[in-house]
């Protein structure tokens, strides 16, 4: 070992020389540099490289073959390619799945590939890259794969298949969503998107997802937000919950016949690199608090979104950056971190113990109607249970969507919706004690069934509370497990009251950067689902989250990766006794075992919730300047008092959730800065990003489209500030307009 | 097949079903007994029933088997279910979902098992001896005053230990008789009903029967 | 409210656990279980002791994670609802609440209410899929219609969430209900036909291995089964189970 030590990788030798590693290997190729392999990586011994510390020997110089060159579809000062195909925007998928290098199937057997997560993304990701042959390790921190939090997704995923003939296509899918994100998506990954959209449909319903059917047996959609077409294919409310377990059975398939290998209740602390390329992770076992060495040709982190810098959130308790957070801190750029969706439907937060927020599906907006009271003597008689909602007149209700928006009105996209829900509720007219919430009410939706059905049927429209009757069972029918589980948490029946909601941090548009085959900026690393950024721009429409998820995971990484691993084909196994693992292992050691040594006296959650408030308050659904300097050093503050106070009880190699808990939050301390400067940086309002300072007079997003029409990607500086790297943004087949719901 | 869960369940439907047939058969012909006609119907099925060679050298060894086997499986998966919670619960609400009999065949069973020894003794095995070791004479007509003679000289004790096994049976029956038929596949239609009906009318039927000879037999 | 929590304690898999009194003032009524849990937990934090380790992740009463046998019932007393959605407005202040973790052979505890449910992902990788490869050619997915009333069966029986209620509440820890819902969504399904029989002896084999109990078709399972599977699905395995091996 002390050997190898001695000796130069090639990311260390290119580094030493100024040079590019493609150069180094080229010459070790030629034979003009010795070499020797250990555990299927370039070694390069000493007294190899000690002649070209004589510039006159030197016979590196002409070179020009940089890996990392000037683009001229990228800005001057983005120093990667984007790898944009040429061509028009919808050829360009196909010509590049034509031309990108393959693996022969003798060949896949020999390669190995690291999935960290096993969302929609990673689970369809393993699965695949399992089925053409690569050998797959996949990890999750829950304890079956099939826990991952997109099972929680509720309404539904989008796919042009126009089954319902009302005009849909592939174009107009690919158009609604550069709108619905503001103009700040790539715009041939999203048209990618749109077309793989239809094969996620059929291959699910091949995996015996049951969808939603018609009594014809066929496939039923219905709408969501942002949209004019009926696109979205549902299994009622659990259709995140279907499609995960689709993936699922897929990767089980796989599993059986030992083509993945399983690590649950494994999370990923470190990030390996070999070379300059990813070759492995550093992974804990959560049970035995082991540190476990994982090697491979590349390594695919599909651990979902970051929601969770704000504690309250509607992500899962255990959802988390790190392994995000790890690759962008061994040199993945960091895209767009402030591009956050605050969903406008989710239960208001009831006390100072709430651990988490739930969403009540968009779908809800397709028959509720949202109000405050127009007069602030009625919200505080409200507050005070003086008055009940339903005593307050309809000319005293300010249907406050419908007035602003009447084109869209209830369903107007998210952001929209929840900006106005705020806006409301900061002027004081919000509904419950805490003054942040807002009615969604049914009770119109229920007459107009009732009426309808009573029609039908022939009874008598006259009847109120027969049409209360048949309105309560349409609704039922709809939205029955949703009122359902609304009563379970408020204890309050909303077929009698209206409910009461506020906005709710959803998903996370922001995430690593990737190019088109979605690879970070670190060779063999690759981000996909919501952990990277590329599809949702700066707003996301409702239904097209597991849309990414799979369409990323079942149809474009398995080709795109091929590409990288063509050239991987004769490396052979890595091995994790190479000194990259140790000193991997030694990091991620170091960092835990300093909280388990830390003589705090404050539980990690306490610093969770201090940062989730800092966010929530000054990183929210708007922003400024003021608030968002002071965000970073309040957050600065948070972090050294974290480290200094925090307390984590229990052992390193055992079984310790606190200590889980407190690797995760150091790492959401270190993002919440990020966000926080990538929020100030970006003076616009775009999508769910909306700076107070960017507004027209109606209080409407006000786009910068001359400055600001760029990826913000952030690349990690250790000991000094991130350098933000601006990758432009090209619109070929979409003008850039303003958005417009009016 | 038979090794596996489901398969050993599948043994312990098939065997039960066709115990609550004979009980079925049984039962009608106990019935016979109560009809007025001075046991005369009862003595011509009960003459046919013993002496039959199909009955006796077929379907009775049959009978038995299915008892062994329906007892031996229900031992065995009980012993197998035991071992499947190393650690049992502090606190294991049962009222939650599972009804009394359901959870506890094996209590119901084991009494019925009792019942049956006590059975055996009382009729089949007298049966036995006056036919094949003493070799007595036919008599087509000595049913009836047996089964009289049986529940009047029991006493009232006999007449108690029989109505309380049979409402174990009963009980038994009330979890066994949808059950094998869910074992089996079977769950549509109104089983559950039918389930309530039949665990309710044939305990009672025989405990009609041995209440009526008690009490009837008493007055003479 | 004040509450007296009786919860178990151990270790790990290999030493012995007991249940430990806890007097919990403070209390809410708007709280879930798990955030009474976590108040819990975050007081045992401060006086400087180990924390209740218990398994929940979406606190939406849809991934599966949390457990917890409550006062003798699995997920606690209110019917179709998991423990991260059970609200302590359903308990009496005073009331004395036991918290066991779900108990059976074929579930290790590894630590205090946590236990090792993998068993129940070697029963799915056993052969709970429809061998289908990512083509992106596959048949349109309306070619194929399927009558509402199987779609809405077979989705009733796929809304499982593999929380293990069925076999904490089964006084023979089986998990026929669990299994059975998986055969029976696929079994419904066209796309499930071919793999039919070998997908219902492979799974069912498994079960056995795994050390769950057979069933007595009690009916716990169904009633304490947070998402209301119907104990229909064990029938239609029973059939599925007894024809595949008619027909093997």
């Amino acid at each position: 070992m002390d050997k190898d030590l001695k000796m130069f990788s090639i990311g260390d030798l290119a580094e030493f020389l100024n040079v590019s590693q493609k150069t180094i290997r080229r010459h070790i190729n030629s034979g003009k540099i010795e070499s020797k392999k250990v555990g299927g990586v370039h070694r390069i011994p000493i007294h190899s490289v000690r002649k070209f510390l004589n510039p006159n020997e030197s016979i590196l110089e002409n070179d020009f073959d940089r890996d990392i060159n000037m683009d001229n579809k990228t800005s001057q000062s983005f120093p990667f390619q984007n790898k944009v195909p040429d061509g028009p925007m919808e050829q360009k998928w196909s010509n590049h799945k034509r031309n990108i290098n393959l693996v022969s199937p003798a060949n896949k057997r020999l390669i190995d590939v690291i999935v960290v997560g096993t969302g929609l993304a990673g689970a369809s990701a393993s699965a695949t890259l399992a089925e053409l042959g690569y050998n797959v390790k996949s990890f999750c921190f829950q304890d079956s794969s099939r826990r991952a939090h997109s099972i929680a997704a509720q309404g539904g995923i989008n796919a042009a298949k126009n089954y319902q003939g009302d005009g849909d296509s592939v174009y107009r899918l690919f158009y609604d969503t550069v709108k619905g994100g503001d103009y700040r998506s790539r715009e041939a990954n999203v048209h990618r998107l749109a077309e793989v959209s239809t094969n996620i449909i059929d291959q699910c319903v091949a995996q015996g997802v049951p969808f939603a059917r018609d009594y014809g047996g066929l496939l039923d959609n219905r709408s969501f937000g942002g949209v004019l077409v009926s696109r979205t294919f549902y299994a009622k409310g659990q259709t995140g919950q279907q499609l995960l377990l689709g993936a699922y059975s897929a990767m089980n398939r796989q599993v059986n016949r030992g083509k993945i290998k399983m690590y649950t209740r494994h999370e990923m602390l470190e990030l390996v690199i070999v070379d300059g390329k990813a070759r492995g992770i550093i992974a804990r076992n959560l049970v035995s608090g082991k540190l476990e060495r994982h090697a491979a040709h590349a390594v695919v982190i599909a651990s979902g979104g970051y929601g969770n810098v704000f504690f309250l959130s509607t992500n899962a308790m255990g959802s988390n950056v790190t392994a995000a957070w790890k690759i962008h801190k061994k040199g993945a750029y960091f895209a767009n971190p402030c591009f956050t969706q605050i969903h406008p439907t989710c239960i208001p937060v009831s006390g100072e113990n709430q651990s988490k927020l739930t969403l009540m599906s968009e779908s809800l907006r397709n028959d509720g109607r949202i109000w405050v009271p127009k007069n602030k003597t009625d919200v505080k008689k409200i507050i005070e249970k003086k008055l009940k909602p339903t005593d307050i007149k309809e000319e005293d209700r300010d249907y406050y969507l419908e007035r602003r928006y009447p084109a869209f009105g209830n369903l107007v996209p998210r952001d929209v919706a929840s900006r106005a829900a705020k806006e409301r509720c900061d002027a004081g007219y919000g509904v419950n004690k805490t003054g942040e919430a807002v009615y969604l009410d049914f009770y119109s939706a229920i007459i107009r069934y009732g009426k309808e059905q009573a029609h039908t049927k022939g009874l008598d429209e006259n009847n109120k509370e027969l049409i209360e009757k048949l309105g309560k069972e349409i609704i039922k029918q709809k939205y029955g497990n949703l009122f359902e589980m609304y009563e379970k948490i408020t204890d309050e029946n909303p077929y009698e009251t209206p409910m009461m909601i506020y906005p709710a941090v959803h998903y996370t548009m922001g995430g690593v950067w990737v190019d088109y085959n979605l690879m970070t900026t670190i060779p063999g690393c690759y981000a996909i689902g919501e952990a990277n950024f590329s599809d949702h721009g700066a707003n996301r429409l409702g239904a097209s989250a597991l849309m990414q998820g799979l369409a990323d995971g079942y149809f474009v990484l398995p080709y795109t990766i091929g590409d990288y691993l063509s050239s991987d084909i004769r490396t052979g196994k890595i091995s994790t006794d190479l000194p990259e693992f140790e000193v991997a292992e030694k990091e991620a050691f170091d960092k835990l075992n300093y909280f388990i040594q830390n003589k705090g006296s404050k539980p990690v959650d306490y610093f969770h919730k201090k940062l989730g408030r800092i966010m929530w308050n000054k990183c929210g659904m708007s922003r400024n300047k003021d608030e968002l300097l002071e965000a970073i050093s309040e957050i600065k503050k948070l972090k050294e008092d974290f480290y200094k106070n925090v307390f984590v009880p229990g052992e390193l190699f055992d079984f310790n959730e606190e200590l889980a808990k407190a690797g995760r939050v150091a790492d959401f301390l270190e993002l919440g800065e990020l966000f926080a400067k990538d929020a100030l940086e970006r003076e616009e309002s775009c999508g769910g990003h909306f700076r107070e300072e960017h507004q027209t007079k109606e209080g409407e997003a006000l786009r910068d489209d001359e400055n600001y029409n760029f990826v913000s990607a952030w690349q990690f500086k250790e000991n000094s500030e991130p350098m933000l790297h601006k990758e432009i943004l090209k619109f070929e087949s979409v003008k850039l307009k303003s958005r417009s719901y009016k | 097949m038979l090794n596996s869960s489901i398969g050993r369940k599948l043994i312990m439907a098939l065997s039960g079903a066709f115990l609550i047939i004979f009980l079925t058969q049984h039962l009608l012909i106990n019935l016979t007994s109560l009809i007025p006609d001075n046991g005369k119907l009862f003595n011509i099925i009960s003459h046919f029933m013993g002496n039959n060679p199909v009955v006796q050298f077929v379907l009775q060894p049959i009978l038995i088997a299915g008892v062994i086997i329906h007892f031996t499986m229900g031992m065995y998966l009980e012993v197998l279910n035991q071992r499947t919670r190393q650690v049992s619960y502090i606190v294991y609400s049962g009222k939650s979902g599972a009804s009394w009999a359901s959870r506890n065949m094996i209590i119901s069973g084991l009494v019925i098992l009792a019942f049956l020894i006590m059975h055996f003794y009382d009729f089949w095995v007298p049966e036995m001896v006056y036919k094949y070791v003493e070799f007595n004479p036919l008599d087509e007509n000595r049913y009836f005053h047996e089964l009289q003679e049986k529940f009047y000289k029991g006493g009232v004790v006999k007449v108690i230990m029989y109505c309380v096994s049979f409402i174990l049976l009963g009980l038994h029956l009330s979890h066994g008789f949808s059950s094998s038929l869910q074992s089996m596949g079977i769950n549509k239609g109104p089983i559950k009903l039918i389930t309530v009906l039949f665990s309710v009318l044939v305990p009672l039927g025989f405990i009609i029967i041995a209440i009526f000879h008690y009490t009837t037999t008493n007055i003479h | 409210m004040k509450l007296n929590l009786k919860i178990w304690r151990q270790k790990n898999n290999k030493s012995k656990g007991m249940i430990h009194d806890y007097v919990l003032d403070g209390v809410e009524e708007d709280m879930s279980f798990l955030e009474m849990l976590d108040y819990l937990n975050n007081k045992l934090l401060n006086e400087g002791k180990e924390p209740v380790a218990f398994d929940h992740d979406c606190r939406e009463g849809i991934c599966g994670s949390c457990s917890l046998f409550i006062n003798g019932v699995a997920h606690g007393p209110e019917k179709g609802t998991t423990t991260c959605q059970l609200h302590m407005r359903k308990f009496k202040d005073g009331e004395t609440v036991y918290v066991e973790p779900f108990r059976a052979k074929a579930f290790p505890v590894i630590k205090d209410l946590i236990v090792d449910r993998s068993s129940f992902d070697r029963i799915q990788q056993a052969g709970a899929y429809i061998s289908v490869n990512t083509s992106g050619n596959t048949q349109d997915a309306n070619s194929i219609p399927i009558p509402k009333q199987n779609a809405d069966e077979a989705f009733n029986a796929a809304t499982c969430i593999g929380c293990g209620a069925c076999v904490a509440s089964c006084k023979n820890s089986s998990a026929m209900l669990f299994t059975s819902a998986k055969v029976s969504q696929f079994s419904l399904l066209p796309q499930g036909q071919v793999e039919r029989e070998s997908r219902v002896l492979n799974m069912v084999n498994q079960m056995d291995l795994e050390g769950f109990g057979a069933c007595t078709n009690t009916g716990a399972c169904e009633a304490q089964c947070p998402k209301g599977i119907s104990v229909k699905n064990i029938a239609r395995m029973n059939r599925e189970y007894i024809m595949a091996n008619v027909k093997k």
